[in-house]
C-alpha cells in the first residue's frame, strides 16, 4: 500500500513540476512570440534569449508591495486567487501524459504516466473542477469592491458558463465513440482506430474554440479588455495574487491543450508506436504527447497575437448560435455514425 | 470503528434540520432557496445511503433526477425573486404580504 | 481511511452549513453551501457513488450555485434587517420546528432495524447510463421537457415588459 502511495506521490510531483516548469517556459514563449510576430526582438537582456526572464519576473513580483484596498472584503478578496490556482492544479491529475501500463517501479506497477488511474469518472471529474474556476473570477470581481472589476468577474462568468456548453458537448462526441470516461481509454481507443480529430473535426474545431474561451485568452479575453475595462477582475490585485491568477490562466491554458490533445490528436499515441515496450514506449510516449502538447500551446500564442478581440454581443451570439448548434451537430453525427458502425 | 450507511443518514438528517432552520428562521428569499437547497441535498444523501443498504442503484438514478427538478425549481425561483426585487426593491419575504400584484 | 474521510466531512459539512444559512452576507452564504456540498459529494463518493458525487460538484457546485452568485450580485439587495420588526414568537417557533426535525430525524433512526449490511453497488456512469436509457428512459426524456418549461417561465419572469 504504502508503495503505491509513494509511486502516486513521486508521479504527482513529476506532473506538477512539469506543468509549474512549462507555465514559465509559456511566460517566455508568449513574450518572445509577440515578439517574434510583432518583428521585434522581445526580452533579451537575461541569459541567453532572455531565457532567464520568469525567473526575473517571478523575484519581481514576490517583491513588488502587496497592495490590499480599503474598500475590498478581506476574506473574499483573499480567497479568490487560492480558488483559481487551487482549480487550475488538481485538474490535470486524470490526463494521461504517457504510456506505461507494463512499467514497474521497485515492484508497484505504475499503471502509465497518469496520476490517478484508477478514477473511473475520468473526464467528467476534470469537467466538475474547472466548473468551481468561475467562483475564483466572480469572487475576485466582487471583492474588489470596484465596477472595473465587477464587470469583468460577471462577463467573464457569463462566458465561462456559456462556453462550458458547447466544450461539454463537443467532448460528449468523443465520449460516445469511446464508450468510456476514462482518458487512457480514449488514447488507446485513438490509438486502435483512428485519431478522434478525423472523424469528429467539428467536434475538435468546437472544443478548441470553446477551451480559448474557457481559459479567458484572446480573441475571448473579454474579461480583461484592457482597452475598456482597464484589466477586469483582478485589477485591485498587485504581487503574488496578482501572478496566482495570471499563474493559473497559463495552467489553465497547458490544462486544455493536454485535453485537445487527449482527445482530439490521439494523446501519447503515434502510429508505429506498437512495437515499442517498457520505458522505452514511456519515454517515446512522453516524447510524443510534449510535442503535441507544445504545438497546442504555441497555437494559443499565435492566435492571441493574430486576432483581434471579440464585442461581447459577438461572442454571446458565436456561443450561442454558432458553437452550441454545431457541437450537437457532431454529436449527432457521431451517434449516426456509429449506429452504422462506421467508427 | 466503521462508517455504515446508517451514518451517512444521520449526517444526512442534521444536514436536513439546518436546512429547516434556514428556511423557517430566515428572511431573505436568498436565504430560504439557499436552505431549500441544503434539505434537497440532505435528502439526496439519505437515498444514496438507503440505496447503499439495500444495494440497488436505482436510488442514485432518482438523486440524479432531484438534482435536474432542483435546477429547474431553481432557475424559477430566483427569476420569481429577481421579479419580485424589480416590483418592491426588497427581497424580504415579509414584505410580501399583498395577494395580488 | 474512511472513518477520517467521513468523520472530516461530517464536521466541515455541517459547520459550512450553519454558516450558510446563518450568516448575514449572501456572498457567505451561497460560498460555504458549496463547501457543504463539496462534502455531500465525498459523502457520495465513499457510499460507492462517484459518478454522482462528480454529478453533484457539475450541477450543483458548478451551475445552480453560480446562478445564485449571479443573482446576488445582480440583485445587490440591502440586508435584510431582523431588527426592525421583531417577532419572538416566529423565531422561536422556527428554531424549535429546526431542533424537532434534527431531533425527532435521529430518534426515529434509532428504531429502524439496519438492511442488510450494505452490499457494494458501483455507481460507475455505465451502469447508471444503463439504468437512465433502460427502466428511466420515459422519466430521463420526460426531465427535459421539465428542464425547457422552467428555462422559458425563468425567461417569461424576468423579461421587462417594453
Amino acid at each position: 500500500m504504502w508503495a503505491s502511495v509513494a509511486v502516486t506521490a513521486v508521479k504527482l510531483v513529476v506532473v506538477a513540476g512539469s506543468i509549474l516548469t512549462c507555465v514559465a517556459i509559456m511566460e517566455w514563449v508568449e513574450r518572445r512570440g509577440a515578439a517574434f510576430i510583432q518583428d521585434r526582438l522581445g526580452p533579451n537582456r537575461v541569459g541567453p534569449l532572455g531565457l532567464f526572464q520568469p525567473i526575473v519576473d517571478a523575484v519581481k513580483l514576490l517583491f513588488k508591495e502587496d497592495v490590499t484596498p480599503t474598500a475590498v472584503n478581506k476574506g473574499l478578496y483573499y480567497l479568490a486567487p487560492m480558488i483559481s490556482v487551487f482549480v487550475a492544479l488538481v485538474t490535470f491529475i486524470v490526463i494521461p501524459f504517457g504510456a506505461g501500463k507494463d512499467v514497474t517501479v521497485f515492484g508497484v506497477p505504475l499503471g502509465g504516466l497518469i496520476v490517478a488511474p484508477d478514477l473511473g469518472v475520468g473526464i467528467l471529474y476534470l469537467l466538475a473542477l474547472s466548473a468551481l474556476g468561475v467562483y475564483g473570477i466572480v469572487l475576485a470581481g466582487w471583492s474588489s469592491n470596484n465596477k472595473y472589476s465587477l464587470l469583468g468577474g460577471l462577463r467573464s462568468s457569463a462566458q465561462l458558463i456559456s462556453y462550458e456548453l458547447s466544450m461539454t458537448l463537443a467532448v460528449l462526441g468523443v465520449l460516445l465513440a469511446t464508450g468510456s470516461l476514462r482518458l487512457d481509454d480514449v488514447v488507446s481507443y485513438q490509438a486502435s482506430h483512428v485519431w478522434n480529430f478525423i472523424p469528429q473535426f467539428i467536434g475538435f474545431i468546437v472544443f478548441t474554440t470553446a477551451v480559448f474561451a474557457e481559459t479567458n485568452r484572446l480573441p475571448f479575453d473579454l474579461a480583461e479588455a484592457e482597452t475598456e475595462l482597464v484589466a477586469g477582475y483582478h485589477v485591485e490585485y498587485s504581487s503574488m495574487k496578482f501572478a496566482a491568477f495570471l499563474m493559473s490562466e497559463y495552467m489553465n491554458m497547458v490544462t486544455a491543450s493536454a485535453l485537445i490533445v487527449t482527445l482530439f490528436f490521439g494523446g501519447w499515441s503515434f502510429p508505429g508506436m506498437g512495437r515499442l515496450s517498457g520505458w522505452w514506449l514511456l519515454i517515446a510516449s512522453v516524447a510524443v504527447f510534449v510535442t503535441k502538447l507544445a504545438f497546442f500551446l504555441w497555437l494559443f500564442v499565435w492566435v492571441r497575437w493574430s486576432l483581434p478581440r471579440f464585442r461581447y454581443d459577438q461572442l454571446m451570439q458565436l456561443g450561442w448560435k454558432g458553437l452550441l448548434p454545431l457541437a450537437t451537430g457532431n454529436l449527432v453525427w457521431v451517434g449516426f455514425a456509429m449506429a452504422m458502425r462506421w467508427l | 470503528m466503521m462508517v455504515t450507511p446508517m451514518h451517512f443518514v444521520i449526517f444526512a438528517v442534521v444536514l436536513f434540520a439546518i436546512g429547516t432552520g434556514g428556511v423557517l428562521l430566515r428572511r431573505s428569499g436568498i436565504s430560504i432557496l439557499l436552505g431549500l437547497e441544503l434539505m434537497l441535498n440532505a435528502a439526496n444523501l439519505a437515498l444514496v445511503a438507503f440505496g447503499r443498504m439495500h444495494g440497488t442503484l436505482d436510488a442514485q438514478v432518482f438523486v440524479f433526477f432531484v438534482m435536474a427538478v432542483a435546477a429547474a425549481g431553481v432557475a424559477v425561483g430566483l427569476a420569481l425573486l429577481v421579479a419580485i426585487f424589480r416590483k418592491r426593491q426588497s427581497i424580504d419575504v415579509d414584505r410580501l404580504n399583498v395577494l395580488r400584484w | 481511511m474512511v472513518v477520517l474521510v467521513f468523520y472530516a466531512a461530517v464536521v466541515v459539512g455541517v459547520v459550512s452549513a450553519v454558516v450558510a444559512v446563518a450568516h448575514r452576507n449572501p456572498v457567505v452564504n451561497v460560498l460555504s453551501l458549496v463547501v457543504t456540498l463539496f462534502c455531500v459529494a465525498v459523502s457520495y463518493a465513499l457510499l460507492g457513488a462517484e459518478f454522482l458525487a462528480a454529478a453533484q460538484i457539475l450541477i450543483y457546485a458548478g451551475a445552480i450555485l453560480v446562478l445564485f452568485l449571479f443573482v446576488v450580485m445582480l440583485l445587490n439587495a440591502p440586508e435584510v434587517k431582523s431588527a426592525s420588526e421583531p417577532r419572538p414568537f416566529q423565531r422561536t417557533a422556527g428554531l424549535l420546528l429546526a431542533v424537532a426535525a434534527g431531533v425527532g430525524g435521529v430518534a426515529l433512526l434509532m428504531g429502524i432495524q439496519v438492511v442488510a449490511p450494505g452490499a457494494q453497488v458501483s455507481g460507475d456512469a455505465q451502469a447508471i447510463g444503463r439504468l437512465l436509457v433502460g427502466p428511466y428512459l420515459f422519466a430521463f426524456e420526460f426531465i427535459s421537457v421539465v428542464l425547457l418549461a422552467a428555462m422559458v417561465g425563468a425567461l417569461v419572469l424576468v423579461k421587462r415588459k417594453h
